[in-house]
């Protein structure tokens, strides 16, 4: 989930430490990976590669029978309004949360920062959600959000509005998931943010006091400059999250009304189990996996180039 | 003579420390005593807001659960007069939440030992014995930190269907394992690229083989990042659901977030039993994270910035 921040090749170390010793060059070393290579050959690997063949098939899920179709399934994916309406609403999960959870979790981590009491329990109350599961945690917002007797409405009725189906318009129920899924994990941009601040030097900001500089161009001119690994972690993170959510989505609204609040993810669900388009399912995996990784692979690199114009 | 020392000791040393100290919060800027207590009572305000809204759930889920389906107030408000017990019976009874934990619990355990046994082993060559091969080795495993659960699932359902692994305990774990170990082996290799080589160099010199290396001089020195592992690894597991879901389909034999989930989808209205069943999957993870607070966060901060 974590660590694709550095995503490059190690480095081999200068005078190849490796080799300092032969039996650390002895190749037999390599026997020791080769447990993990087979799990993750066999169980993702494996997966992901059969999933680009079936997704130029045919094939409906479970009967024997399926046939080559070629790019069919693909220019099916240029076509499906639905598919545009999943892939946009992708984009929004995943963009939103992460910009929600950069502004606010890097305010938290400022005010949190600072030495005061009950900072500790502050920030273990702020970072309690991301240890519950996601399933839980839409369980828990949708009784929040219910029409009769839910929490949200209440409070709606008591400021003098009208009781609101929350989760029956798109528009409110996409805003909505967005909301729970930054909100639940926020507390991650915060502890990156945190650790991030804590190892900025005391003396970056006398200096800056020394010449002059008031509260917002500290913050300018060495807070933002120097949180920038911590700002690549987290909008990594979030961006990677945020594009593959799917528990939220599956417990408020799974997908509905109609198609419009799917995510890509979801709605290969929908397409495999419901619809029995196995075939077609396949093809969206492929896309979103080659989105996810693209959309990653860009952040990291344009982020990490920042860190070393920096240095 | 040696009276005219103005300063004690201690307060260069204390002077010192400050100087280095980057701990320290940044001092505040000079703005009027009047701006600065406005501002904090902001930030205090700003901060009572997230908190509130961070327990919201929480606290709406216990209200709900303590309530019969009859019992038409607030949401807002705790049951006066007497707790209404029965939304966790129906959940026990008809979400099998109870088995679900034990299955989780089992599910969660295995795993962690293998990602942390699978991992440890794995990183060991690919940190120290940095060839052409095991470099693309290393970039390929943390490549597949990329991939989402969905983007493999039919090709992984239909795969573990015709090895009749779906609703198996070992099919699932190894499906766990699949989806946690690249992480792990990242972080192993992070950290033992960090360990001074010498020591394993001694060991060498003393006649040691490599296997007696990684097992005598090596794993002992992973604590601090095998906690990490661990602490990643059991919250991620306990908490799938992506896959578990359609791995796990047996009311028997599902894992916590899809018996969540199902309990959730079936029960339709009767949502006092579905907080019940939310508040005791959330019960362990809470009672765990109460005890282990410290080591959580610093574990999950440790995972995130490697």
């Amino acid at each position: 989930m974590t660590a694709t921040s550095s995503l490059t090749l190690p480095q081999r170390r200068r005078g190849s430490r490796s080799s300092a010793s032969p039996r650390f060059a002895r190749r037999s070393l390599n026997l020791f990976y080769v447990p993990a290579l087979a799990v993750l050959a066999l169980f993702t690997i494996w997966p992901l590669l059969n999933g680009i063949v079936l997704s130029f098939t045919n094939w409906n899920g479970y009967s024997p029978g399926r046939s080559f179709i070629g790019l069919e399934n693909y220019g099916r994916l240029f076509a499906d309004p639905i598919f545009h309406t999943a892939l946009f609403n992708t984009f929004i999960y995943g963009f939103g949360s992460t910009l929600i959870q950069q502004v606010v979790g890097l305010a938290l981590a400022l005010a949190l920062d600072r030495a005061m009491r009950g900072r500790n329990v502050a920030r273990a109350i702020i970072y309690l959600p991301v240890l519950v599961s996601p399933v839980v945690m839409g369980t828990m917002y949708y009784l929040f959000f219910s029409y009769n007797s839910g929490g949200l409405n209440d409070l709606v009725v008591a400021l003098g509005g009208e009781r609101t189906a929350w989760l029956s318009d798109s528009n409110t129920a996409i805003a909505l998931i967005v909301l729970v899924n930054s909100l639940q994990f926020v507390g991650i941009s915060m502890v990156i943010y945190l650790a991030g601040l804590q190892s900025i030097p005391v003396m970056y900001y006398e200096a800056a006091r020394l010449d002059g500089a008031g509260a917002l161009q500290q913050f300018m001119n060495v807070t933002v400059p120097l949180l920038q690994p911590a700002f690549a972690t987290s909008i990594v993170l979030n961006l990677i999250g945020g594009l593959k959510l799917f528990d939220v989505i599956q417990v408020l609204t799974g997908g509905g009304p109609g198609y419009s609040t799917n995510s890509v993810s979801t709605l290969i669900s929908t397409a495999y189990f419901d619809n029995q388009t196995a075939g077609y399912a396949s093809a969206m995996g492929v896309a979103l996996f080659i989105l996810i990784a693209v959309f990653t692979l860009f952040a990291n690199t344009m982020l990490n180039r920042k860190r070393l114009e920096l240095q | 003579m040696t009276t005219t020392i103005t300063e004690p000791a201690g307060a260069t040393a204390e002077r010192g420390i400050r100087f280095t100290d980057d701990r320290r919060p940044p001092a505040r800027p000079r703005a009027g005593r009047a701006g600065r207590a406005v501002g904090s009572i902001a930030i205090g305000f700003g901060l009572l807001v997230a908190i509130v809204l961070q327990l919201l759930p929480f606290y709406i889920t216990v209200t709900t659960a303590l309530k019969p389906r009859s019992d038409l107030s607030s949401q807002w408000v705790l049951p006066g007069d007497e707790w209404y017990w029965q939304n966790f019976t129906t959940a026990v009874d008809r979400g099998h939440i109870l088995g679900a934990i034990g299955n989780s619990a089992l599910v969660t355990l295995v795993s962690t030992l293998l990602v942390c046994a699978l991992g440890a082993l794995a990183a060991y060559p690919l940190a120290r014995r940095t060839s052409v091969t095991n470099r693309l080795v290393m970039v390929g495993i943390v490549g597949l930190i990329m991939v989402p659960p969905l983007s493999i699932l039919v090709p992984l359902y239909t795969m573990m269907n015709q090895l009749q692994a779906v609703n198996t305990y070992w099919g699932t774990i190894l499906v766990m394992v699949a989806t946690q170990l690249p992480l792990a082996i990242f972080l192993y290799a992070s950290f033992m690229r960090g360990l001074p080589l010498s020591i394993e160099e001694a060991a060498a010199v003393d006649g040691a083989s490599p296997v007696q290396i990684l097992f005598r001089v090596v794993f002992p020195m992973l604590k601090p990042v095998t906690a990490t592992v661990v602490i990643l690894t059991s919250v991620a597991v306990w908490n799938e659901y992506a896959l578990s879901v359609y791995l796990m389909r047996s009311p028997d034999m599902r894992t916590i977030a899809p018996a969540i989930g199902t309990f959730f989808a079936s029960s339709g209205s009767d949502l006092g039993a579905a907080a019940a069943a939310s508040l005791m999957s959330v019960v362990p993870v809470l009672a765990v994270y109460l005890v282990l607070q410290r080591y959580f966060i610093k574990g999950m901060v440790a995972g995130a910035e490697k």
